[in-house]
């Protein structure tokens, strides 16, 4: 048996191992289509990816898209496409910042009041997908991207000055209102940027995760919808309050995702919060096969890949060109998950089916014997 | 016991069963074809798997212008041996011969080419296409895509009685429909031998018998029909010809006419087949389960509200089995659905041991003593893609061993299911291995292993043996029988007749959504319960004194051959 699991585990690396590799190949092919010498790319990249500052910001970006690499494999689990989940945090993000700014509690009260307002409202605008889907039976991937549409057009509605958005000194600039110094989120001192202290929320978020679906009842309860609804309705799951629950937890984790930003960064939502980082995430689950580490792993990896893009700038290289091993990456991940996985069924069929064939040979040889 | 003087009337007739002798003239119907060379020759055909020998030695001779059978169990390797005769996959060791010159298949291509084609078990039409588009698909250029074409269908669809539209949309039509067109199909591409694979394993049985003769009408053309089934009443009631493999070698050929099910059942396995006759009542008079006027609509395709339940009232007491017989599609699957909490009834009581679950949903129902082995146990009862433990797990999540509270207890979960795969004789190589890996029967009996494991009041058995070798079938008859005597109730769903008729202390005959007719399993014969399925009798079914038909046709399963 534990041959079996060792096997198992090679091929389960194996997958994103073989993606990246030829992510970076293709890559290399497209610089060389345009003229640029490939490997120096990647040398700088990598050179200045492992800077200390570099390091930092990794981390800090990576915390986010962990966040989202969580929300969207929270889905992916039970078999829904979360598309919403870059609408989601941005509604959670916007109004938490507008109820952190307008109040002035001791952080003790008032970090988590901004937190689970972030969840709440990311939940709710999930949940109206969730309940489309089974009330109405839309598909919630596109329900979530009309949402998109109308959390970016609400925000829009919402930050103006006199609404919940105020200009800015300088008047360039419309925003709310930035939360009292008593809500920032701890941080960890490093120079020359501090790392954020929401890391460790990432963290337990990614303990939770992994103890709720592997370890729990209702984990299994929401893995077994997603492997076959059907086997689940027989074994007594309600499916469709389970999809809404689903949907539920998977928006509430979408709310955490503006949180190092506007904890640890902005502290207050304006036209230039991120966005795009519910898409991300979506790619980022996908690499990391919808597992914690994996999905932590995968936003470590792109989180580098956009500081290294960054410095290919000054190397006279196209900084798209981290756009492009990105999407590649994604692309060769698919598509080596599905190949991987198909070698792996029919390795188990032929394994099992040879023991059973040695089996049922020992068996009727002492048949006869007998 | 009544239902086996079925067997025993039959087995006055001398058998014919012969190693690879080839039959006489006296089967061939048409004699027009008997001085026509052989249309297909198989001789040595030998197949290996990693791991696994799929076909050895085969021989099989098919003369042109017959019905030729093939039977054997599943997994005896008739599927595979379909797929090397067409093309889609390569012999080891053998030669085939097509109309008496010797060939090699590289593609199903090849094989239309040299005229044989084949009609698969599931069908390979796009819905959205019309028949007419789906029938050149692939092939535009033999007729063009236009009037010739469609003319061309007509001409093959009169020729053969296939009676098949060109224009309407495939969605449109019914399962046997949709049988005709992959037959045309086939036709149009050329085919003069036609391989089809379990045909009759989606039809209704009036379906069967215009499916049937469409067949004696292709033959009667000179056609060639090799047929793959296990269904042995039809088999004898169709076929000019029987080759019988097992263990993935031919193990001999019958005439038809002078075999019965139960003789052909016995080459197929190789040994005495199982009984699954009950020997001592142990019927109490508890009542277990009571179900008092369920109904239940549903909403058909067409968008027509249709009763799919109705008025259905039983009681199953402490240690008795109630066998519903029925022909698939009368409401069988939404009464288990419906007991189960999967559906919710229009109205009725359901109570089990005393209490009124109506309301109650799936997992409470399962909690408080309702296991179910399911019709398809890859939708309903098993997680293919998750290990053997994790499966274990799956419909009682909230009992032990498998969870303490609200956290799963893995260790013990994994545990049991070891004990499982000891005590029910799951051939597997550990509990970590994916479901999917595991053969129909293994999985099977890991099932019932489940479901017995939690103590139930009540079992919904759904087929149990369905698909399932013979070994394994013996061993989950005994298993329902055990616990029956221990009290269990049991509702036995199930298309073998002999397997409801062996198992069953009460038998409730369900007919379009309606308990039609009871018959005592002690006094009833097969025939009699397949006529009652058809909805030909209703009311207690009396067994008739009078002498039994010799034909081997297991009710409506297998309609008679009208000797043509």
């Amino acid at each position: 048996m534990k041959k079996f699991d060792k096997e198992r585990v090679l091929l389960a690396i194996a997958a994103p191992v073989l993606a990246i590799v030829a992510a970076f190949l293709i890559t290399a092919l497209v610089l060389a289509a345009t003229g640029k010498e490939p490997f120096s790319a990647f040398g700088i990249m990598f050179d200045y990816g492992v800077k200390s500052d570099s390091q930092v910001y990794i981390i800090n970006k990576a915390t986010t898209y962990y966040l989202a690499g969580i929300a969207v494999a929270i889905g992916f689990r039970m078999n829904l496409f979360n598309i919403g989940v870059d609408g989601q945090y941005r509604l959670a993000a916007f109004f938490a910042a507008a109820v952190g700014g307008a109040l002035t509690l001791p952080g003790i009260i008032q970090i988590p009041l901004i937190i689970v307002t972030a969840m709440i409202v990311g939940a709710m605008w999930a949940g109206v997908a969730g309940l489309l889907k089974t009330t109405r039976g839309v598909s919630e991937v596109v329900s979530t991207i009309m949402l998109n549409f109308i959390a970016t057009a609400i925000i829009g509605y919402l930050l103006q000055p006199g609404r919940l958005g105020h200009l800015d000194a300088a008047g360039t600039k419309v925003a709310t209102t930035p939360l009292p110094e008593s809500s920032h989120f701890f941080e960890f001192p490093t120079t020359p940027t501090p790392i954020y202290g929401f890391v460790v929320v990432a963290a337990i978020a990614g303990i939770g995760y992994w103890f709720t679906l592997s370890r729990t009842r209702f984990g299994f309860d929401l893995r077994t919808v997603g492997q076959s609804e059907t086997a689940a309705s027989a074994s007594g799951v309600n499916v469709k309050k389970m999809v809404v629950t689903s949907m539920l937890i998977s928006g509430g984790m979408a709310g955490l995702i503006g949180m190092p930003t506007l904890l640890n960064d902005s502290y207050e939502f304006g036209g230039d919060f991120p966005v795009g980082i519910g898409f991300t995430g979506i790619a980022i689950a996908l690499l990391g096969r919808n597992h914690p580490i994996g999905i932590a792993l995968a936003a470590i990896l792109w989180a580098f890949l956009e500081r290294g893009g960054q410095q290919l700038e000054f190397e006279n290289y196209d900084r798209e060109i981290v756009g492009v091993m990105q999407g590649v990456i994604v692309l060769c991940v698919v598509i080596a998950y599905e190949v991987v996985r198909r070698y792996g069924v029919k390795r188990q069929q032929r394994q099992v089916g040879e023991k059973l064939a040695a089996q049922a040979r020992s068996n009727d040889t002492t048949e006869v014997s007998a | 016991m009544a239902h086996r003087v079925f067997f025993a009337t039959d087995s006055a007739c001398v058998p014919a069963l012969s190693s690879h002798a080839p039959c006489l003239g006296e089967c061939v119907i048409k004699a027009s074809s008997t001085s026509s060379p052989n249309a297909v020759e198989l001789r040595g055909i030998t197949k290996r798997f990693p791991g696994v020998v799929a076909n050895h030695d085969i021989d099989i001779t098919v003369r042109r212008g017959t019905v030729h059978a093939l039977v054997g169990e599943n997994g005896a390797g008739k599927s595979t041996l379909m797929k090397i005769l067409y093309g889609m996959q390569k012999p080891d060791e053998g030669t085939i011969t097509v109309d008496g010159e010797q060939v090699t298949f590289n593609s199903p291509g090849d094989a239309i080419v040299r005229g044989v084609g084949m009609v698969h078990q599931h069908f390979m039409l796009a819905d959205n296409l019309t028949v007419l588009e789906n029938v050149v698909l692939g092939s535009e250029k033999l007729y063009g895509i236009g009037d010739k074409a469609r003319a061309k269908i007509k001409e093959i669809s009169d020729a053969y009685g296939l009676g098949v539209r060109p224009d309407v949309l495939v969605e449109d039509l019914g399962v046997a429909d949709r049988q005709r067109v992959e037959i045309l199909k086939v036709l149009y591409r050329g085919a003069r031998t036609l391989i089809l694979d379990e045909p009759t394993a989606v039809l209704v049985p009036q379906e069967v018998d215009a499916l049937f003769d469409n067949l004696r009408e292709l033959k009667a053309e000179g056609l060639t029909v090799i047929f793959i089934s296990h269904k042995l009443g039809e088999v004898l009631s169709v076929a000019d010809e029987i080759t019988v493999i097992r263990r993935g070698t031919t193990v001999g050929t019958a005439d038809p006419k002078q075999t019965t099910t139960k003789q052909l059942a016995e080459l197929m396995v190789g040994a005495e087949l199982p009984s699954p006759e009950t020997r001592e009542s142990t019927v109490t008079d508890v009542p277990m389960l009571t179900v008092q006027d369920l109904s239940l609509s549903a909403v058909d395709p067409d968008g027509v509200v249709r009763a799919v339940l109705s008025g259905i009232s039983f009681t199953i007491h402490k240690g008795e089995v109630l066998g519903i017989a029925g022909v698939e599609g009368n409401g069988q699957s939404e009464l288990v659905d419906t007991i189960m909490g999967m559906r919710t009834a229009d109205g009725g009581v359901v109570t089990l041991d005393g209490a009124d679950i109506s309301a109650a949903p799936t997992r409470k129902r399962r909690e408080d003593g309702i296991g179910c082995i399911p019709e398809d146990r890859h939708r309903h009862g098993l997680l293919l893609e998750a290990p053997l433990w994790e499966n274990r797990i799956l419909g009682h999540v909230t009992e032990k061993p498998n969870s303490k509270g609200a956290i799963l207890d893995l260790k013990a979960a994994r545990r049991d299911t070891e004990r499982i795969v000891r005590e029910y004789d799951v051939r597997t190589p550990g509990i970590d291995v994916t479901a999917a890996s595991l053969s129909g029967g293994n999985q099977q009996k890991l099932i019932v292993g489940r479901e017995m494991s939690h103590d139930p009041k009540l079992l919904i058995a759904a087929h149990p043996t369905r698909g399932v070798d013979v070994g394994a079938q013996a061993q989950i008859w005994d298993q329902i029988r055990e616990a029956r005597r221990e009290g269990l109730a049991v509702l036995l769903i199930s298309a073998d007749l002999d397997e409801l008729i062996g198992l069953s202390d009460t038998l409730r005959v369900m007919y379009r959504g309606r308990l039609v007719a009871d018959a005592d399993p002690a006094t009833i014969t097969p025939e009699q319960l397949g006529s009652a399925m058809t909805g030909a009798a209703a009311g207690h079914l009396e067994h008739d004194e009078s002498p039994e038909s010799p034909a081997g046709a297991e009710g409506t399963d297998g309609p008679e051959d009208e000797a043509r």
